[in-house]
């Protein structure tokens, strides 16, 4: 029976030769390789702004771009990464990784999962055109506040709002996808308090996902009939509210802000749990923590306009919800602490960047209590203290769970071991630069320097060029990530099915061959 | 190895004392500053306060998580435990975070609620965001005025050496009476700004269509610099915020000053202008409150800014650049003028720039007179 099932998959159901392969592949690996390189090369064009943007705010003064293009630059960086980066790598890792964890052969919605993907190159090559038009591209920000981005935006705001349907609409299908695979076709036993947390972490990322994106996609389409069909949604002279577009907008915002970091805890918790040869403490309680975060999200939105003119009782409610959220997001940590406490800890790379994830996230939950604090948020909005935040919570968060999971799924996806020294010293140029680049902020951000600023006072001077050295130093670094990854695609030391020592028991991918079967799991197998 | 884990050790211990020496220096560069007002010092106490506890709470925690990591190494021959959970501990630790946070939000809402006060103020002063100025309107007195950064264009460029207070400097700060309660009325003109003065710990969206307020009561005269917070566009790093607090006497005179200019600009609007005092006048108009968009040269940065050289409005039709100035274009970044300078300004930078870049030789170079505003204005009354 078994001999006939393998006949019949590579006789038909091998990958495709040459560019088709890609361009109608219905394969979850396929798919979640595309996800994944559209992600790098997105990390690298948003990362080339953000060198334009840090070179510029070296030194005082005017040097090397006009406010203009600089407004354009840090816009687009934020729309990249966000968007372009940071979901593309989770949503491709959830690819990956979700049918081997659950023990299914593939997605449940293969061609809808191909659609998703191209959709993605659609959008952003729709959005990076604009900053080849004469009017150039988006330059109100990444957050896009009306009237600026309405009655003030330059005429390709209608590109950028194009854009943001579409990748909206790929979302939407992801999200569709991932939870019906996961509701569908876990392996017998799985139940959903045996899933492994990277697929809880996904399950509760998909609702927020199908819960705001069309939120997002209305308030773009409000902008759109504000600018061009005569409306007044977002403006006062015609009776409009330009405040409620920051409140539509962070209705969908702060779910998002969660939808970026909600995998990297999946990812993380089995990182830590792998390495400290130990099962992650409080399964059911990291369980809740997600769900209580991705609940709490939808209550906290205003914390990002505590300065718009909102009554004491509105202030003190959102200040609350907000401090609310640090108890579930104290709880993970806790818990990632104690499994590592009385475990058999190695550093390979995954975990080391693990590791720093927990310490730099937590430093960036810090920043978020502080900014929690209305009196003092009056002090901290829309400083550098904010970029420094969300920087902490993005770069040494989101982005180094991504990063930790490259390197900790790599062997298996490719079945080559990555070169654990280059990998030791990507972390640690990576560890060192990010905190060059990003602590500092917290000082000119107090000091107060105003984010989006293309020129400054001179006091700031010293710690900008220290910021800008640890940017250049960070960017280049992830030059050396590219090389590690090609490098082990091409060779490498043979990986065993479980490559990690005793990683057998805690996953059913680590039950594949390294590189496991094109489709996955062709027979269910039974969980325990 | 036990001399490495005492420098550990040490480091951990030291690591405080390091961030509070850079931290809690008065007037520093690293942080906050304490500010004047009461307001401001409360803030400042309440951010060292949450800050404190979180060195705390991230001291134990990466202690704790440290120590995990250097004991329980497998190198060293640890054997995992092989424990998933405990009741009472998770039980525990979440109630503790739950506590700190309470002790955080009884002095934070205390703060807050002494922080938002509405009432009117002695002085009540409408601040408007404009891109890219502030405009300052004494609401007792019925007098205003724009405040534009006076850092030069040559600094910015690097052409000269910038000075002491490059980019945090303005032609004309915004005056308040010391220990009297301010009250500022913001609001925005175009799109929105933010109103920051770090001293105060006032900081204020300027949203076109509303009203916000904020006060503050400053007990030392002195100069206090900020800023605009808000994106609002090209300019938005270079219409920063310069409040000068003085006595009540002095305020008081430059209050009469401030009327006695506002009634001689209203006996100019009477006056007969000749062609060459309005250029003069509509020059120096044009160079602080147009050139921003529309360029010193007039060729604007077409499609947003357009040109104003050789355009058929200001080459031959007064009557509609008269009306472009006194009501701005809709769904567009061209501000309405009119409620916000005098019929003279109005008139000699329309003037200005019908006459300049061959404007006047090429088109009809009609001269547009104050008394010609005035009479625009009546019509629209009517």
């Amino acid at each position: 029976m078994s001999t006939v099932v393998e006949s019949h998959d590579h006789g038909h159901h091998g990958p495709a030769k040459g560019l088709s392969r890609w361009l109608f592949t219905t394969n979850h690996k396929d798919i979640g390789t595309l996800y994944l390189w559209f992600s790098f090369i997105m990390l690298f064009i948003g990362g080339a702004m953000a060198m334009v943007i840090r070179a510029e705010l070296f030194q005082p003064g005017l040097q090397i771009v006009q406010p203009e293009f600089f407004n354009q630059m840090t816009t687009n960086h934020g729309l990249i990464m966000v968007f372009g980066v940071i979901m593309p790598a989770f949503v491709g890792l959830a690819n990956w990784m979700l049918p081997m964890q659950i023990g299914a052969p593939d997605m449940a919605l293969p061609r809808l999962n191909n659609l998703s993907f191209w959709l993605l190159p659609m959008a952003f090559g729709i959005l990076i055109s604009t900053l080849f038009m004469p009017e150039g591209g988006p330059n109100f920000g990444w957050t896009f506040y009306a009237p600026l981005s309405t009655t003030y935006a330059p005429s390709t705001v209608n590109f950028f709002i194009f854009s943001v349907h579409i990748m909206g609409v790929s979302s939407i299908l992801g999200s569709i996808n991932i939870i019906t695979t996961i509701f569908n076709m876990r392996a017998p036993g799985m139940t959903l308090m045996k899933m492994p947390l990277f697929v809880w972490s996904w399950l509760i990322t998909a609702y927020l996902l199908i819960a705001v994106m069309p939120v997002l996609a209305g308030v773009v389409t409000m902008m759109l009939m504000d600018i061009n069909f005569g409306t007044s949604f977002f403006n006062a002279a015609g009776g409009g509210d330009p405040v409620l577009f920051q409140h539509v907008f962070w209705f969908f915002g702060h779910p998002e802000v969660y939808i970026m970091i909600l995998p990297a805890f999946g990812i993380v918790s089995h990182i830590i749990e792998t390495f400290s040869r130990k099962p992650i403490f409080g399964y059911s309680s990291m369980v809740y923590a997600m769900a209580s975060i991705a609940i709490l999200s939808f209550v906290v939105w205003a914390h990002h306009m505590f300065t718009v003119g909102m009554p004491l009782a509105g202030e003190l409610f959102f200040m609350y919800s907000t401090m609310l959220i640090a108890i579930p997001t104290g709880v993970k940590v806790f818990n990632w602490v104690a499994t590592m406490f009385r475990g058999s800890i190695t550093f390979e790379t995954p975990m080391l960047f693990s590791i720093a994830f927990v310490a730099l996230f937590t430093i960036g939950g810090f920043s978020g209590l502080m900014l929690a604090i209305v009196p003092a948020d009056f002090q901290y909005h829309d400083t550098y203290f904010v970029v420094a935040h969300f920087h902490y919570v993005l770069v040494p968060g989101a982005l180094f769970g991504i990063i930790a999971a490259a390197y900790y799924w790599l062997p298996k996806w490719t079945g080559n071991m990555y070169d654990e020294t280059l990998g030791k010293l990507h972390f640690w140029l990576t560890f060192i630069s990010v905190n060059v680049t990003f602590f500092p902020m917290h000082f000119v951000g107090l000091a107060g320097m105003p984010r989006r600023y293309p020129d400054y006072a001179l006091q700031f001077a010293d710690f900008n060029a220290l910021i800008s050295v640890g940017a250049f130093m960070f960017g280049l670094t992830q030059l050396l990530f590219l090389f590690i990854v090609i490098k082990t695609i091409r060779s490498g030391k043979q990986a065993k099915p479980e490559v990690w020592e005793g990683a057998g028991d805690l996953g059913l991918e680590w039950t594949l061959t390294s590189p496991p079967p094109y489709h996955s799991f062709t027979v269910q197998p039974q969980v325990k | 190895m036990a001399y490495i884990r005492k420098v550990f050790t040490g480091f951990i211990l030291v690591l405080p004392l390091i961030f509070s020496s850079l931290i809690s220096s008065e007037s520093s560069d690293y942080n906050m500053p304490i500010g004047v007002t009461e307001v401001s010092e409360s803030i400042f106490g309440l951010h060292m306060l949450i800050f404190w506890i979180c060195v705390v709470i991230g001291v134990i925690v990466f202690s704790i998580m440290f120590w995990s990591l250097w004991k329980y190494r497998k190198s060293k021959g640890a054997v995992a435990a092989d424990f998933d959970d405990n009741f009472w501990l998770e039980i525990g630790w979440t109630v503790a975070a739950t506590l700190v946070l309470v002790w955080m939000a009884v002095p934070s809402t205390q703060v807050m609620v002494e922080a938002y006060d509405d009432a009117e103020g002695e002085i009540n002063i409408l601040i408007t965001g404009h891109q890219w100025k502030w405009h300052y309107e004494y609401l007792e007195d019925e007098v205003g005025f724009f405040s534009n950064l006076s850092t030069s264009q040559e600094q910015i460029d690097g052409e000269v050496p910038k000075g002491e207070f490059y980019l945090r400097e303005v032609d004309e700060p915004l005056v308040i009476p010391t220990n009297t309660r301010v009250r500022f009325l913001i609001t925005g003109n175009d799109v929105i700004h933010s109103w920051w003065v770090p001293d105060f710990a006032v900081k204020q969206d300027a949203i076109p269509g509303f009203i916000n307020t904020a006060w503050t009561n400053v007990p030392e005269p002195g100069i206090f610099r900020g800023a605009c917070t808000e994106l609002c566009g090209i300019k938005h790093a270079f219409m920063p915020v310069v409040v000068r607090a003085v006595e009540r006497e002095e305020f008081d005179a430059f209050i009469a000053e401030k009327v006695a200019l506002a009634e001689e600009e209203r006996m100019l609007t009477s006056k007969v202008w000749t062609k060459d005092e309005l250029m003069a006048r509509g020059e120096s108009f044009y160079a602080t409150n147009c050139a921003a968009c529309h360029q010193a040269n007039g060729q604007g940065i077409p499609p947003v800014f357009p040109s104003l050289v050789g355009s058929q409005i200001t080459m031959f039709d007064s009557n509609k650049h008269i009306e472009i100035l006194m009501e701005g274009v809709q769904g567009s970044a061209m501000a309405a003028f009119g409620e916000s300078y005098s019929e003279v300004d109005i008139a000699s930078v329309i003037t200005y720039t019908r006459q300049a870049w061959s404007n006047g030789e090429k088109g009809d170079g009609v001269i547009v007179t104050p008394q010609d505003i005035v009479a625009y204005k009546n019509r629209i009354d009517l």
